[in-house]
């Protein structure tokens, strides 16, 4: 191999090792904070219902660019601001990027997949609500057992697909100075003028990464499918 | 100074930029969604001809476009299309000190990620048209292209609306990606006012703010569209 192409496949690598952390990180904590996100916005309380509302309509009215870096410029430079967090322990880990790219897609996508888990909760029969309560079960025990696990078999292939749109995401996060696939690219280019080397082999990256999501979550279909 | 100064049209506020931004991403917004149809237009017919090459051709399309990120896509188009324009001018005689109109390269990159997506919301809108519909345009002599245009898109256009609808919301939140190949639109505009008075969070605020007006005033449009279109299917 050339002197260039190790020099670009170190950085690559590097870089596919970032997106895959930021990616499985951002997945965990983003549709894990969905299901109660979903469940606020569908509640009857009003302090719990105009809140899920709001932050729904934040993420997913505006891009996903503008809120990283009202996080990272915005936030980060009024954290700078307050000297109790200035000088605390926690300060190298709010000042770097890498937290900020974290809390944006985690939250970007708890507020998309938020909206598949209403979709999909709001479209089980009622008589299954019903039917719970006849059998005496309590509210949460009929959410627990009876409601989320038929929803979670309708909202999956959505799921998969917002996965897909977690992981082109990730990619955003190089313009706020996270090192990750797309960042590697852009130093390789930028380093060395060559455009095209970089950003093809990041596409291909990209592509086979997405591919093995898919077919994850396919295969997770299937299971589920077989179950019932 | 306070935000409403900052805010402001007068040459120490920063409103006017803002909103000749915003014209800008708008402007790019509609000339990308409507290069993404036309676009996508052609990839859906593509995908359900009988011509094996047009399948899969519009299959390596969507897919390539649904799992790479729209940025990379972007960078793609924008150099690639600077490149073969250099080459153009340059085969023709002309300078080749030559660069690419933002708007053009702007509305090429975007559109061309928009058509990925829009190839599928009008594939299922043209799939959803009863088969019986083009037959019996067939059968009343018309053309193909006849059939296509006055029979197909016609009936096509309610069904796929919804589809449409947040394909222009997507469109519209995308435009800001084209900040990054340095256009100023919205977002880069705000990102200069920031970086000039240090004011990061309220001008990035600001910017959230009026792409989060945009989205909802067009989440309104879209449905009033969608109860017309309805209404006026079932009146005929």
């Amino acid at each position: 191999m050339t002197e260039f192409g190790v020099y670009l496949a170190n950085q690559l690598v590097a870089g596919v090792q970032v997106t895959i952390i930021l990616f499985v990180g951002c997945a965990v904590v983003g549709n894990l904070l969905a299901i109660p996100i979903a469940l606020a916005r569908l509640s009857n309380r009003r302090w719990l219902r105009y809140p899920a509302v709001a932050f729904i309509l934040a993420f997913r009215g505006t891009p996903l660019l503008v809120q990283l870096y009202l996080c990272y410029f915005g936030v980060g430079q009024i954290l700078a601001g307050v000297p109790s967090i200035r000088y605390s322990p926690l300060w190298p880990i709010l000042r770097g990027a890498d937290f900020y790219a974290f809390f944006t897609l985690s939250l970007n996508t708890a507020a998309y997949c938020g909206e598949i888990w209403r979709g999909a909760i709001q479209a089980i029969p009622e008589g299954q609500r019903e039917a719970g309560q006849s059998l005496g079960l309590s509210k949460t025990r009929i959410m627990i057992s009876v409601l989320l696990p038929q929803a979670f078999r309708l909202a999956l292939p959505a799921i998969g697909g917002q996965n897909i749109l977690l992981l082109k995401g990730t990619a955003l996060a190089s313009t706020i100075t996270v090192f990750e696939l797309m960042g590697a690219a852009n130093l390789v280019r930028a380093q060395t003028f060559r455009v095209y080397e970089p950003l093809f082999a990041a596409a291909l990256g990209y592509f086979l990464l997405a591919a093995l999501i898919t077919v994850g979550f396919e295969f997770f279909e299937r299971r589920l499918a077989r179950r019932y | 100074m306070s935000w409403t100064t900052l805010l402001g049209f007068g040459h120490q506020g920063w409103g006017d930029e803002l909103l000749r931004g915003a014209c800008l991403s708008l402007g790019i917004s509609i000339s990308a969604y409507l290069v993404g149809l036309a676009l996508g237009l052609v990839g859906a017919v593509a995908k359900i001809s009988r011509n094996r090459v047009a399948v899969s051709a519009a299959v390596a399309y969507t897919t390539i476009i649904r799992s790479v990120p729209d940025i990379l896509i972007i960078f793609l188009v924008y150099y690639s299309a600077t490149d073969a324009l250099r080459w153009a001018v340059s085969l023709a005689g002309l300078t080749s000190e030559f660069q690419l109109n933002g708007f053009v390269a702007a509305t090429l990159s975007l559109g061309i990620v928009q058509g990925g997506y829009s190839t599928e919301v009008l594939r299922g809108a043209i799939v959803a048209i009863p088969r019986g519909q083009v037959e019996a345009a067939y059968a009343l002599g018309l053309t193909r292209r006849q059939t296509f245009f006055l029979v197909t898109v016609p009936q096509m256009v309610p069904l796929a609306l919804p589809g449409l609808g947040n394909l222009w919301l997507v469109v519209l939140k995308e435009s800001s990606l084209v900040s990054l190949i340095g256009f100023t639109e919205l977002v880069l505009a705000g990102k200069m006012a920031a970086g000039a008075t240090r004011d990061y969070f309220m001008f990035y605020c600001a910017i959230a703010f009026i792409f989060l007006v945009m989205s909802g005033i067009s989440a309104m449009l879209f449905h009033a569209l969608e109860t017309a279109t309805v209404r006026g299917g079932r009146k005929s």
